[in-house]
This record gives C-alpha cells, structure tokens and sequence, in this order.
C-alpha cells in the first residue's frame, strides 16, 4: 500500500465519525424520502422558466432570427456570449474529476460527481445557443461532415468554427461516459436498498454491478484513463472556442493571449458556479460533513488562482494594446473603458479582477455567506467579459460608418433565462434520483483522508461507531 | 448464469480483515472465486495476485484509431475529394489539422475504452448478475468460494477458515 503521509495541520476531509453504512445512509437517503416543499418550489419555478425559455425558441424559429436586435455590425450577441458562457462553467466540473484527480487531491470526492454533472448540463444549455443561432434550425446536420446531397462538397476542417463542433461534442461525450462510469458502483447501492419498481429501475441502469474486485481494478484503471484523457480535452476546449475570435481579424480578438486567457477564464467562472450550486445542495440534503469548510476553502483558492491569472490577462491586453501602436486595437480598448460600453467593461473588471482577491483573508475563504455572494458576483462578472468581448469588440470597428449600439429584445433574454431553467431542472432532477456524492470515493477515502484517518501521523479518535 | 452455482461466502466488517483472509486463504491454497467490495480497496489486487488491467491497452488502440481516422478523412477530402484553397493555404494544410485529429482521438479513446470495459466485465444495461448480498455495495466484504463438487469436509473446512479469519457472517447460497 501506498503510504501518504498527511500532515497534522490538514483538515480531514469526512467529518462527524462516520461508519461505511452512514456514509451510504446520509447520501442516498435524500433519493429515497419524498421531496421536501424547497425542491417542489425549485422544480416548479425552474420549469417554468424553462417553458418560458421553450417559447422564446419557438418564437425564434418561427419568425426567424429577426426576433432578436442583431445588426449587420453586431451579428453575435447575447446568443454567442450565453454559449461561451455556459461552456466555461461546464469547465470547473472536469478540472475537479480529472485534474484533480491526476493531481491526487482528495478533496475532489466531496464535490466531483455534482460537478461534472454540472458539467453535462451547462453544456447542454451552451450547445443550444450555436444551434439557434443559425436561424433554420432543421439544416444544423450540415455543420457535421456526411457523403451529402450537395455534391460531395464537405465541411471547412480548417475553420474554428467546425473545430468547436468537434470539440464540444467530443467533451459532452466524454463528460457523460466519465461521469456515468462513475455513477454505475453507486447506482447499484441504491438498487441494493431499494424495493419493488425502483429496484427494477435502478437495477436497469446500474448495469449489473457487483463490485467484484477485478471490476474495481478496471475501473479504476478507467476512470484514470479517462481523466488523463480529459485533462488535455478540456483545455483544448475553451482554446478552440477562443480560436472562434482569434483567428478572426478583429481588433480585440485577433489575440494571441485568448487560449490561456479563455481557459483560465472558464475555470474561474466554473468554479464559482459548483460553489453556487453546492453551497445550497450541501444545505438543502444536509451533507456538511461531507462539503466542509475545508473543501470551500479549497475552491476558493482555486478561484483566486484562475482569477488572479484572469486579471493579469485583462492588464496584459491593455498593455500590449498600447504598446502594439496599433491604432485600431488601441481605440478598440479605450472604446471598451470608455466608449458607449463603458457600463459592461466596469462591470466586468470590478467582479472579475476586484471582487476575488478578497480570498486573500482566510476568515472571507470561509465564510460561506460571503463565498456565496461572491461567487454570483463572479458569474456575473464574467457573463460581462464575455460580453464585453463580443459586443463592444464588434460595434465599433475599422468604419465608422458602421459603428452601431445593441440592446437585447425580450426574446433573446427569454431564451438565456430559459436555459437557466433548463440548467436547474435537470440538476434537481439529478439530486432526486442519484446520489449527489460520489459514495465509492468518500468510503475510500474516509480512512486516508476523513477524520478516520488510520495511517502515519494519525491521533486518536474517540470513534462512537458501533 | 446457465448452471446453477453453490456459493459459500463470508462478510466481513473492514477492508483490513478482508485483506488479512485473503492472505490467508492464498497461504493455504484456497481457490477464492471472488471477492466483492463496496468501494475500490487499494492493494487487494496485490493481495489476491490479480494481474494488471490491460485496459489501458484498448485505450491506446481506439486512440490511434482516432488519430488515423481524423486525418486520413481531412487529407483525402481537401487533397483528392474536393480539393478547395482556404485562406492562400496549401491543400494539405496539417496546422490546420491538428485541433480535429486531437479531439478524434480523444472521443474513440474513450468510446472504445468505455465499450471495452462494460464488455469484459459483462456489464450493461439490464444485465442483472447474482447478488450474494445486498449490503455488499454498503459496508459488507464479501470473500467467497465455489462449492460445487465440493465434499461435506472441504466445506467444512472452508467455514472454519472464515471462523478463523473473524468473518462477521458466513453464508451458502445457490445462485
């Protein structure tokens, strides 16, 4: 057995003395009892929105794209920053399964299965914008590349544009079967507890788990596979989103800094989003002992980290603007700081860049109303940056003849709130029927990293099981 | 599944009891069927003498697979099929390339993987294999032999085995 030798100061990571069958009892427990008035009131509102959201579309493909207030200067707005938006949240779940992982961090246990379940979802809710925006929606199939009645004339393979198409549903794929794979030892826990037609139904999708050793081994050796696999996959991803604007000639995006700038951006905002989520899953199914203080913590630092390097991204841009002399890219950024936008590009560098170095203060990391708060804060923030991007880099360039202003209409908001709606029904759903913890990887750990910790250094616990 | 199997199969309360039976067990030459754990026990593979996982194997494969595919496809269509100048840059333009050969590669890797994996390990949706007990995937580890054959004093041998090895419960089931 390997030997790891946790220092004394290191906070274990399970809390509250628990025993095998109180970890299994505490995290399936909440599939299991009927839902609580909280959940029935965030179903139905998150329904709603996502009937609203449902409507906005069909309003969309119906009448046409003419729904929403592009221009001819402006032909991406809210329809590309939401999709960018969404994909960078997706992020923080596949740096926390498979970075993570490859960096042994234990903490990832508490908090990766709802996680890269988030993943899924924001994915889902990005990869609806590129699709909608293209106006006639039933020709999407020509972005994929199939012996075709247009001749045998193909898809451009040199265009960032259909690199995105590769690359997020190589990762929607990829996330699924990572986190499926994970989800079946766990499925089969609930099938082992459950009775009647739940037992058939968990029993189906558990895929005839019996947790033999050999399964173990490989699957083991699977989800390590994998997370080396995930590793290089995620940060190609948000690279070649970035592509979609850097290998444009637009000042503002033609930047060679965007696929580093990107990524670390999408972990930052990825971050905040599984703090905002699991802030109130912890609370509502009462998981404390398993999301402690000390994995908030955790993501905290990670969240000044990326937001650290975020920052230093904008400073870097600025500067280069001006040391380029460039005349174009020079007004593109004094018109962001000042120009029409200037609402946005403040809002964007007061949450982004301000608001996470307040994680300095170990008494703020932990704080869990302030971690809260701020981690909207940064989500907002970075819905602005990628707006700011988009928007304020199109409205103004090379004529000013073209120069123009843009204001969402009512329809194109109503399909972003929509997918918020779609966003939280499926992760309610998901709290509903799977565990929410990944219960496998908490039982591993409990004797190497919870407060059960057996190994070289460990204290005495006055253990109160049995 | 097709003949019906006699299993003999002790739980026990911690991974290191389990571990310290299956040494145990392998010191005198018991032939151990399997052993079924609720989360993944670091070093019982050693401890059983389980060989390595080839999976990795299939990995590398399905990913050369990928690789061979994303760009025998981009190269035969923008070199012979329809040739087209995109941007002044020459037909095989392999820069151009690499983002789609690398998310190929990483997409048949771990379809391929993940297929292999549920195959060899007769895994899948619906499958339903025999559980010896239910609290298996809770707190139980569960060591068990096959017993077909098997003479009254092998098996009674085998139950004193689990009695010397402080298995919390031992059970004979028909699967």
């Amino acid at each position: 057995m390997a030997h790891t030798v946790i220092a004394t100061i290191r906070e274990p990571l399970v809390e509250g003395h628990k025993s095998y069958h109180q970890i299994t009892e505490d995290i399936c427990s909440p599939t299991e009892r009927a839902p609580g008035p909280l959940w029935i009131f965030g179903f139905i509102l998150s329904i709603t929105t996502l009937g609203f959201g449902l409507a906005c579309i069909f309003l969309t493909i119906w009448n046409g794209i003419g729904e929403w207030n592009l221009n001819r200067t402006i032909g991406w707005g809210w329809d590309i920053t939401n999709f960018v938006w969404w994909i960078g949240i997706g992020h923080a779940g596949t740096l926390i399964s498979a970075i993570l992982l490859l960096f042994r961090q234990k903490w990832r246990t508490g908090v990766n299965r709802a996680a890269e379940a988030m993943t899924i979802f924001a994915v889902m809710c990005a990869g609806l914008f590129p699709v909608i925006h293209m106006g006639r929606v039933w020709l999407a199939i020509f972005i994929f590349p199939y012996p075709n009645t247009r001749g045998p004339l193909w898809v451009n393979f040199n265009s960032p544009l259909l690199w995105d198409v590769f690359a997020i549903s190589t990762y929607f794929t990829v996330s699924l079967l990572f986190w499926y794979t994970g989800l079946v030892p766990d499925l089969a826990t609930v099938r082992d507890r459950a009775k009647g037609l739940r037992k058939k139904i968990y029993s189906f999708v558990s895929f005839g788990w019996t947790g033999s050793a050999k399964h173990w081994q490989r699957w083991e050796s699977l989800s390590l596979v994998l997370a080396g696999l995930s590793t290089p996959l995620v940060l190609s991803v948000h690279t070649i989103v970035s592509f979609d604007f850097a290998t444009s000639v637009i000042p503002g995006w033609h930047t060679t800094i965007f696929p580093p700038y990107f990524v670390a951006g999408a972990v930052f905002s990825g971050f905040a989003m599984v703090l905002t989520l699991m802030l109130i899953t912890r609370k509502i199914f009462n998981l404390q002992e398993y999301i402690t203080i000390a994995h908030i913590e955790s993501m905290n630092k990670i969240i000044l980290l990326t937001g650290s390097i975020v920052g230093v991204a904008y400073l870097t841009e600025l500067f280069i603007a001006w040391y380029s002399g460039y005349v174009y890219e020079q007004f593109a950024f004094y018109n962001r700081a000042l120009g029409p936008y200037w609402w946005a590009y403040f809002g964007m560098m007061t949450c982004n860049v301000i608001s996470p170095q307040f994680f300095w203060s170990k008494k703020l990391r932990r704080n869990i109303t302030f971690t809260f708060f701020l981690s909207i804060f940064i989500n907002v923030g970075m819905w602005f940056e990628r707006f700011v991007i988009i928007v304020i880099s199109l409205h103004r360039d090379y004529l000013p003849s073209s120069w123009s202003y843009y204001t969402p209409t009512w329809v194109e908001m109503g399909i972003y709130i929509g997918t918020f709606g779609l966003f939280f029904t499926l992760f309610l759903i998901f709290a509903r029927v799977a565990p929410v913890i990944a219960i496998a990887e908490i039982k591993h750990i409990l004797k190497t990293a919870g407060d059960q910790y057996t190994g070289p250094n460990a204290t005495h616990h006055d253990n109160d099981h049995h | 599944m097709s003949t019906e199997k006699e299993v003999l199969f002790g739980l026990y309360n911690d991974e290191t009891e389990l571990m310290k039976a299956i040494t145990v067990a392998r010191e005198s030459h018991l032939d151990i069927m399997d052993v079924y754990t609720p989360f993944p026990v670091h070093g019982l593979d050693d401890v059983m003498g389980l060989s390595e996982s080839r999976l990795h194997i299939a990995g590398f494969v399905f990913g050369a697979l990928g690789t061979l595919t994303a760009l025998g496809v981009m190269s035969w269509v923008f070199t012979r099929d329809w040739p087209i100048i995109f941007g002044g840059k020459p037909y095989f333009s392999l820069p151009a390339f690499i983002p789609i050969t690398f998310e190929l590669t990483v997409l048949f890797a771990s379809i391929g993987m993940v297929v292999t994996f549920y195959t060899i390990c007769g895994l899948g949706p619906g499958v339903e294999n025999p559980i010896l007990d239910d609290r298996i995937t809770d707190d139980k580890f569960c060591l068990a032999f096959d017993t077909n054959g098997l003479d009254e004093a092998a098996v009674g041998n085998l139950k004193g085995f689990f009695q010397d090895t402080a298995a919390a419960e031992v059970h004979l089931k028909t699967i």
